[in-house]
This record gives C-alpha cells, sequence and structure tokens, in this order.
C-alpha cells in the first residue's frame, strides 16, 4: 500500500537538514548516507550522495527526474556474477 | 468493416466489444464510450450510422488510447532506465520489475526457456569464448 499523502514524503530528518544548510550556503559536498529509504525531494537536485550499498557508497548524482524516487533505487545491493561459461576472473579465483 | 482511429478495424460484432481491438480500451472503457456517444453498446459495429462512429469518434478523443498511450508508456520505461534507478535496469535486463521472483517463474519477462550451464572442459570454454 501507498504511504498516505498526508503525512507527506518520507526522509530521514537528518539528510534533510544536511541538503538544506548545504543549499543555503551555495556548498556542494557529497553527503555520505546510509539512509536508502528517503525519499528524493526537490532540495537534493544538484546534490551528490554516496549512497550505502551494503558494501560501499555509490556516488549518484541526483537530477530532476529523479524526484520522487528513493535513493536505494541508484544504489544497486546484488551483483550478477554471470551464469554458465567460466571466465578467466572466476577461474583464476578457484 | 469500419476503421477507427487508423489501424483498427473491429469486425461484426457489438461495439462493447468491438471497441476493445482498441489498445487502452477494455470492457468497461467500451460500455462508457458507447455511453457517452448515446449508442446502445449491444448494437453491431457494422449497423452504426457513419454520423455514430463520428460521436463514437469525438468520443475517444477524450481518452489516451493506441499511439499515445504506447507512447506514454514507453517514455515513461525510458525516463526509468535514463535516470539509473532499479526499476529501469530490471527493464534493462528484461526481468520482472516488481520484486518477483526468478528462479522459477517469471517467464512472462524472461521468455522461453535457455540452458545454460557450467562448461568443466577447460577446451570446451577455449573453443566457447571465440
Amino acid at each position: 500500500m501507498a504511504r498516505s499523502i498526508k503525512k507527506g514524503p518520507y526522509v530521514d530528518a537528518k539528510l534533510l537538514k544536511k541538503a538544506e544548510t548545504m543549499n543555503r550556503s551555495g556548498d556542494k559536498r557529497i553527503i555520505k548516507t546510509w539512509s536508502r529509504r528517503s525519499m528524493i525531494v526537490p532540495d537534493f537536485v544538484g546534490h551528490t550522495f554516496a549512497i550505502h550499498n551494503g558494501k560501499q557508497h555509490v556516488s549518484i548524482f541526483v537530477t530532476e527526474n529523479m524526484v520522487g524516487h528513493r535513493l536505494g533505487e541508484f544504489a544497486p545491493t546484488r551483483v550478477f556474477r554471470k551464469h554458465g561459461s567460466h571466465t578467466d576472473k572466476t577461474v583464476s579465483q578457484k | 468493416m469500419p476503421r477507427i482511429l487508423g489501424v483498427d478495424i473491429p469486425g461484426k460484432k457489438r461495439i462493447e466489444y468491438a471497441l476493445r481491438y482498441l489498445h487502452g480500451v477494455g470492457l468497461t472503457r467500451a460500455r462508457a464510450i458507447a455511453g457517452e456517444a448515446g449508442i446502445d453498446p449491444a448494437k453491431k459495429t457494422d449497423d452504426l450510422t457513419p454520423d455514430e462512429l463520428r460521436s463514437l469518434l469525438g468520443v475517444l478523443q477524450g481518452y489516451r488510447v493506441e499511439g499515445d498511450l504506447r507512447r506514454e508508456v514507453s517514455q515513461n520505461i525510458r525516463r526509468l532506465v535514463s535516470i539509473g534507478s532499479y526499476r529501469g535496469l530490471r527493464h534493462r535486463r528484461g526481468l520482472p520489475v516488481r520484486g518477483q521472483r526468478t528462479s522459477t517463474n517469471a517467464r512472462t519477462r524472461k521468455g522461453p526457456r535457455r540452458t545454460v550451464g557450467a562448461v568443466r572442459d577447460k577446451a570446451a570454454r577455449q573453443a566457447m569464448k571465440k
């Protein structure tokens, strides 16, 4: 079920504060975050986020048409290693 | 066999069913359209007067169907792909987008089964690479 409109978008309070202070000072630093569940709000546009994927932070530049999506959607948590024929790389690991 | 919106030729059926040959029109919409146009939904398509056909076309302007609908859908998908979101990635790979399992099933998205197995023999592996 979708989130109630009444509540507004969910954004981690910390993250929102950081983005706002950066907007006010005109700063453009990478924001490191673990909050994959946060919705991207218009304030975030133009900033770069380093989103945790469970292992490392993936830096993503937020553009306008990403608004309304969640940060986590842009940092995949799984890596697909090929099925079938083994490449040199996978063979040498054994 | 009248033509509606260019390509579609609904046959000798009642209009409530004939309209469903349009992309984006199901039974509910077909009945709504017939109602709006003031046509009995049980009437056969061939029996429609040119006036009735024209009013049907007029009503259809109010709905996003056929090419416009297809364009909208593909634009939405293109957006997801271009922003690099997870959903776009799934579209690109041709895998289910909404978190369904892929270990089994998911045949609608993945298409006919393709067997891929590990190749044990080293020589065969070299041959496959070429």
